[in-house]
Protein backbone atom coordinates (compact mmCIF):
# COMPACT_ATOMS: atom_id res chain seq x y z
CA UNK A 1 0.00 0.00 0.00
CA UNK A 2 3.10 2.65 0.81
CA UNK A 3 4.09 1.65 -3.06
CA UNK A 4 0.69 3.12 -4.00
CA UNK A 5 0.86 6.36 -1.81
CA UNK A 6 4.75 7.29 -3.20
CA UNK A 7 3.58 6.66 -6.53
CA UNK A 8 1.22 9.76 -5.89
CA UNK A 9 3.71 12.00 -4.31
CA UNK A 10 5.96 11.71 -6.95
CA UNK A 11 3.40 12.66 -9.71
CA UNK A 12 2.04 15.00 -7.67
CA UNK A 13 5.53 16.85 -7.76
CA UNK A 14 5.26 15.59 -3.66
CA UNK A 15 9.09 13.80 -5.10
CA UNK A 16 11.90 13.67 -6.94
CA UNK A 17 10.60 10.48 -9.93
CA UNK A 18 14.16 9.72 -10.33
CA UNK A 19 15.51 9.96 -7.12
CA UNK A 20 18.09 12.05 -7.74
CA UNK A 21 19.14 16.09 -6.58
CA UNK A 22 17.67 18.88 -9.42
CA UNK A 23 21.34 19.26 -10.15
CA UNK A 24 22.67 15.90 -10.45
CA UNK A 25 19.41 15.94 -13.09
CA UNK A 26 20.78 18.92 -14.86
CA UNK A 27 24.11 17.34 -15.35
CA UNK A 28 22.47 14.68 -16.76
CA UNK A 29 20.96 16.46 -19.54
CA UNK A 30 23.95 18.28 -20.02
CA UNK A 31 25.90 15.17 -20.79
CA UNK A 32 22.99 13.67 -23.52
CA UNK A 33 23.50 17.20 -24.73
CA UNK A 34 27.17 17.22 -24.96
CA UNK A 35 27.82 13.42 -26.40
CA UNK A 36 24.54 14.67 -29.43
CA UNK A 37 27.65 17.56 -30.12
CA UNK A 38 30.68 15.07 -30.13
CA UNK A 39 28.51 12.14 -31.39
CA UNK A 40 27.54 14.71 -34.89
CA UNK A 41 31.13 15.60 -34.80
CA UNK A 42 32.70 11.94 -35.01
CA UNK A 43 29.88 10.85 -37.33
CA UNK A 44 31.12 13.32 -39.73
CA UNK A 45 34.68 12.50 -39.20
CA UNK A 46 33.93 8.71 -39.72
CA UNK A 47 31.60 9.27 -42.76
CA UNK A 48 34.75 11.91 -44.01
CA UNK A 49 37.47 8.88 -43.36
CA UNK A 50 35.00 6.50 -45.50
CA UNK A 51 34.37 7.89 -48.22
CA UNK A 52 37.97 9.31 -48.60
CA UNK A 53 40.37 6.80 -50.88
CA UNK A 54 43.48 7.97 -50.04
CA UNK A 55 42.76 9.27 -45.90
CA UNK A 56 46.17 10.19 -44.83
CA UNK A 57 47.53 7.30 -42.13
CA UNK A 58 49.89 10.08 -40.41
CA UNK A 59 49.91 8.18 -36.70
CA UNK A 60 53.56 6.28 -36.37
CA UNK A 61 53.82 3.82 -33.14
CA UNK A 62 56.36 6.03 -31.32
CA UNK A 63 55.59 8.79 -30.82
CA UNK A 64 52.09 9.50 -31.62
CA UNK A 65 50.21 5.88 -30.51
CA UNK A 66 52.54 5.45 -27.66
CA UNK A 67 51.40 9.09 -26.60
CA UNK A 68 47.37 8.47 -27.14
CA UNK A 69 47.75 4.93 -25.66
CA UNK A 70 49.28 6.89 -22.75
CA UNK A 71 46.93 9.40 -22.38
CA UNK A 72 44.13 6.93 -22.37
CA UNK A 73 45.45 5.14 -19.57
CA UNK A 74 45.30 8.47 -17.80
CA UNK A 75 42.55 9.32 -18.38
CA UNK A 76 40.93 5.59 -17.73
CA UNK A 77 42.88 5.41 -14.46
CA UNK A 78 41.42 9.34 -13.25
CA UNK A 79 38.24 8.22 -13.65
CA UNK A 80 38.92 5.36 -11.09
CA UNK A 81 40.67 7.65 -8.67
CA UNK A 82 37.59 9.69 -9.33
CA UNK A 83 35.29 7.15 -8.27
CA UNK A 84 37.25 6.58 -5.31
CA UNK A 85 37.10 10.27 -4.44
CA UNK A 86 33.20 9.92 -4.96
CA UNK A 87 33.08 6.94 -2.53
CA UNK A 88 35.27 8.19 0.51
CA UNK A 89 33.07 11.72 -0.02
CA UNK A 90 30.28 9.41 0.58
CA UNK A 91 31.61 7.68 3.72
CA UNK A 92 32.13 11.03 5.27
CA UNK A 93 35.72 10.80 4.28
CA UNK A 94 36.97 14.03 3.41
CA UNK A 95 40.96 13.84 3.35
CA UNK A 96 40.96 11.12 1.04
CA UNK A 97 38.30 12.84 -1.17
CA UNK A 98 40.41 15.53 -1.79
CA UNK A 99 43.36 13.47 -2.10
CA UNK A 100 42.07 11.12 -4.38
CA UNK A 101 40.00 14.24 -6.55
CA UNK A 102 43.63 15.83 -6.69
CA UNK A 103 45.03 12.40 -7.99
CA UNK A 104 42.21 13.29 -10.68
CA UNK A 105 43.19 16.55 -11.74
CA UNK A 106 47.08 15.18 -11.94
CA UNK A 107 45.87 12.65 -14.61
CA UNK A 108 43.89 15.11 -16.51
CA UNK A 109 46.55 17.79 -16.68
CA UNK A 110 49.12 14.64 -17.70
CA UNK A 111 46.39 14.06 -20.70
CA UNK A 112 46.62 17.88 -21.19
CA UNK A 113 50.34 18.53 -21.39
CA UNK A 114 50.96 14.99 -23.75
CA UNK A 115 47.87 16.14 -25.72
CA UNK A 116 49.61 19.79 -26.90
CA UNK A 117 53.06 17.69 -27.22
CA UNK A 118 51.47 15.69 -29.72
CA UNK A 119 49.27 18.65 -31.59
CA UNK A 120 53.04 20.61 -31.66
CA UNK A 121 54.51 17.49 -33.12
CA UNK A 122 51.70 17.49 -35.89
CA UNK A 123 52.13 21.01 -36.26
CA UNK A 124 55.64 22.47 -36.31
CA UNK A 125 57.34 18.42 -37.47
CA UNK A 126 54.52 17.03 -39.60
CA UNK A 127 52.92 20.86 -41.02
CA UNK A 128 49.62 19.34 -40.16
CA UNK A 129 47.45 23.27 -40.71
CA UNK A 130 43.80 23.52 -40.47
CA UNK A 131 42.61 23.40 -43.97
CA UNK A 132 46.14 22.19 -45.72
CA UNK A 133 48.66 18.99 -45.02
CA UNK A 134 51.27 17.56 -47.12
CA UNK A 135 49.12 14.23 -47.41
CA UNK A 136 46.57 16.41 -49.51
CA UNK A 137 43.26 15.23 -47.71
CA UNK A 138 42.18 18.95 -46.57
CA UNK A 139 39.59 17.95 -44.33
CA UNK A 140 42.26 15.86 -42.28
CA UNK A 141 43.52 19.09 -40.49
CA UNK A 142 39.97 20.51 -39.71
CA UNK A 143 38.21 17.07 -38.37
CA UNK A 144 41.19 16.09 -36.23
CA UNK A 145 41.58 19.83 -34.69
CA UNK A 146 38.33 20.33 -34.26
CA UNK A 147 37.49 16.97 -32.47
CA UNK A 148 40.32 16.50 -30.48
CA UNK A 149 40.11 20.29 -29.80
CA UNK A 150 36.96 20.34 -28.60
CA UNK A 151 37.91 17.30 -26.13
CA UNK A 152 40.99 18.97 -24.81
CA UNK A 153 39.01 22.18 -24.11
CA UNK A 154 36.38 20.04 -22.27
CA UNK A 155 39.65 18.30 -20.09
CA UNK A 156 40.85 21.89 -19.03
CA UNK A 157 37.24 22.84 -18.34
CA UNK A 158 37.36 19.60 -15.92
CA UNK A 159 40.94 20.03 -14.28
CA UNK A 160 39.34 23.48 -13.29
CA UNK A 161 36.10 22.37 -12.67
CA UNK A 162 37.59 20.24 -10.07
CA UNK A 163 39.98 22.42 -8.34
CA UNK A 164 36.91 24.81 -7.62
CA UNK A 165 35.46 21.44 -6.18
CA UNK A 166 38.60 20.47 -4.41
CA UNK A 167 39.21 23.61 -2.53
CA UNK A 168 35.93 23.83 -1.64
CA UNK A 169 35.72 20.33 0.02
CA UNK A 170 39.09 20.40 1.85
CA UNK A 171 37.59 24.16 3.66
CA UNK A 172 34.77 21.36 5.05
CA UNK A 173 32.24 23.01 2.28
CA UNK A 174 30.13 21.59 -0.25
CA UNK A 175 27.98 18.01 -0.04
CA UNK A 176 28.85 13.96 -1.28
CA UNK A 177 26.21 14.99 -3.90
CA UNK A 178 28.28 17.89 -5.29
CA UNK A 179 31.51 15.93 -5.80
CA UNK A 180 29.43 12.88 -7.26
CA UNK A 181 28.27 15.73 -10.06
CA UNK A 182 31.66 16.62 -10.92
CA UNK A 183 32.44 13.14 -11.30
CA UNK A 184 29.72 12.77 -13.31
CA UNK A 185 31.21 15.44 -15.29
CA UNK A 186 34.66 13.79 -15.47
CA UNK A 187 33.86 10.79 -16.22
CA UNK A 188 31.66 11.92 -19.50
CA UNK A 189 35.23 13.50 -20.56
CA UNK A 190 36.47 9.89 -20.30
CA UNK A 191 33.85 8.50 -22.38
CA UNK A 192 34.10 10.46 -25.22
CA UNK A 193 37.76 10.04 -25.61
CA UNK A 194 36.84 6.12 -25.81
CA UNK A 195 35.76 7.13 -28.99
CA UNK A 196 38.00 9.45 -30.16
CA UNK A 197 41.10 7.73 -30.03
CA UNK A 198 39.78 4.37 -31.67
CA UNK A 199 38.23 6.58 -34.23
CA UNK A 200 40.76 9.43 -35.22
CA UNK A 201 43.95 7.86 -33.64
CA UNK A 202 43.76 3.80 -34.33
CA UNK A 203 41.60 4.07 -37.59
CA UNK A 204 44.74 6.08 -39.00
CA UNK A 205 47.80 4.27 -38.15
CA UNK A 206 50.96 3.80 -39.93
CA UNK A 207 51.44 0.55 -40.77
CA UNK B 1 17.92 8.40 -1.50
CA UNK B 2 16.93 4.93 -0.66
CA UNK B 3 18.79 3.05 1.88
CA UNK B 4 19.90 0.37 -0.73
CA UNK B 5 21.72 2.84 -2.67
CA UNK B 6 24.08 3.64 0.45
CA UNK B 7 24.32 0.01 0.51
CA UNK B 8 25.06 -0.81 -2.87
CA UNK B 9 27.83 1.72 -3.22
CA UNK B 10 29.26 0.30 -0.37
CA UNK B 11 29.83 -2.71 -1.56
CA UNK B 12 30.90 -1.47 -4.55
CA UNK B 13 34.21 -0.12 -3.59
CA UNK B 14 36.61 -3.16 -4.83
CA UNK B 15 34.34 -3.50 -8.28
CA UNK B 16 35.98 -0.29 -9.68
CA UNK B 17 38.91 -1.78 -9.91
CA UNK B 18 38.14 -4.55 -12.17
CA UNK B 19 36.26 -2.29 -14.26
CA UNK B 20 39.17 -0.17 -14.86
CA UNK B 21 41.01 -3.44 -15.64
CA UNK B 22 38.39 -4.77 -18.11
CA UNK B 23 39.11 -0.58 -19.35
CA UNK B 24 42.33 -1.13 -19.80
CA UNK B 25 42.00 -4.43 -21.81
CA UNK B 26 39.59 -3.84 -24.21
CA UNK B 27 41.85 -0.66 -24.85
CA UNK B 28 44.72 -3.18 -25.29
CA UNK B 29 42.71 -5.23 -27.59
CA UNK B 30 41.62 -1.94 -30.15
CA UNK B 31 44.99 -0.81 -30.50
CA UNK B 32 46.16 -4.77 -31.31
CA UNK B 33 43.23 -4.54 -34.10
CA UNK B 34 44.19 -1.19 -34.86
CA UNK B 35 47.82 -2.50 -36.32
CA UNK B 36 45.83 -5.42 -38.22
CA UNK B 37 45.49 -5.20 -42.07
CA UNK B 38 41.38 -5.34 -42.98
CA UNK B 39 39.37 -3.25 -45.01
CA UNK B 40 38.36 -0.05 -43.11
CA UNK B 41 34.54 -0.62 -42.68
CA UNK B 42 35.14 -3.72 -41.02
CA UNK B 43 38.29 -2.06 -38.61
CA UNK B 44 35.88 0.27 -37.69
CA UNK B 45 32.69 -1.52 -37.21
CA UNK B 46 35.08 -3.90 -34.44
CA UNK B 47 36.69 -0.55 -32.87
CA UNK B 48 33.22 1.33 -32.51
CA UNK B 49 32.27 -2.04 -30.81
CA UNK B 50 34.30 -2.36 -28.24
CA UNK B 51 34.05 1.04 -27.43
CA UNK B 52 30.13 1.16 -26.97
CA UNK B 53 31.02 -1.54 -24.74
CA UNK B 54 33.97 0.39 -22.92
CA UNK B 55 31.04 3.57 -22.69
CA UNK B 56 28.50 1.08 -20.87
CA UNK B 57 30.74 -0.20 -18.46
CA UNK B 58 31.64 3.71 -17.67
CA UNK B 59 28.23 5.15 -17.23
CA UNK B 60 26.85 2.11 -15.53
CA UNK B 61 29.35 2.17 -13.42
CA UNK B 62 31.74 5.16 -12.95
CA UNK B 63 28.96 6.85 -14.02
CA UNK B 64 26.39 5.22 -11.38
CA UNK B 65 23.70 4.43 -13.74
CA UNK B 66 23.50 0.54 -12.75
CA UNK B 67 22.25 1.70 -9.50
CA UNK B 68 19.75 4.44 -9.81
CA UNK B 69 16.45 4.38 -10.53
CA UNK B 70 15.39 2.42 -14.52
CA UNK B 71 13.60 5.28 -15.17
CA UNK B 72 16.43 7.97 -15.54
CA UNK B 73 17.92 5.65 -17.64
CA UNK B 74 14.63 5.22 -19.82
CA UNK B 75 14.43 9.13 -19.75
CA UNK B 76 18.22 9.71 -20.57
CA UNK B 77 19.15 7.43 -23.40
CA UNK B 78 16.46 6.36 -25.78
CA UNK B 79 16.72 9.64 -27.75
CA UNK B 80 20.12 9.45 -27.80
CA UNK B 81 20.18 6.37 -29.01
CA UNK B 82 18.11 6.96 -31.73
CA UNK B 83 19.95 9.97 -33.06
CA UNK B 84 23.15 8.12 -33.24
CA UNK B 85 21.55 5.48 -34.71
CA UNK B 86 19.60 7.37 -37.38
CA UNK B 87 23.02 9.14 -38.12
CA UNK B 88 24.69 5.90 -38.78
CA UNK B 89 22.27 4.48 -40.71
CA UNK B 90 21.74 8.22 -43.11
CA UNK B 91 25.12 8.75 -43.59
CA UNK B 92 26.77 5.70 -43.34
CA UNK B 93 25.49 4.15 -46.72
CA UNK B 94 26.03 7.24 -48.41
CA UNK B 95 29.89 7.49 -47.97
CA UNK B 96 30.37 3.90 -49.22
CA UNK B 97 28.01 4.78 -52.44
CA UNK B 98 30.76 7.98 -52.72
CA UNK B 99 33.25 5.55 -52.37
CA UNK B 100 32.14 3.34 -55.17
CA UNK B 101 31.15 6.30 -57.60
CA UNK B 102 35.01 7.05 -57.51
CA UNK B 103 36.91 6.90 -61.12
CA UNK B 104 39.55 4.10 -60.44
Amino acid sequence: MSDGKVAVATWQGGGSPYAIGSKKLGMWLFVISDSLTFSALLVAYTYLRIAAPNWPTPFPLYPSILFASIMTFCLLSSSLTMVLGVHAMNSGNRKAAVRWILATMVGGTAFVVLHATEWRNLIVNEHVRLFENPWGEPLFGATFFAITGLHMTHVIIGVLYLGVIVQAVARGKFKAEDVEISGLYWHFVDLVWMFVFPLVYLMSVRM
Amino acid sequence: MTPTTDHTVAAAGPAFAKVWITLLGITGIEIFIAYMHVAPLIMLAALLGLSVIKAVLIIAYFMHLKFERLSLSFTLFPMLILCCFLLLLVLMPDSMRLMEMRPR
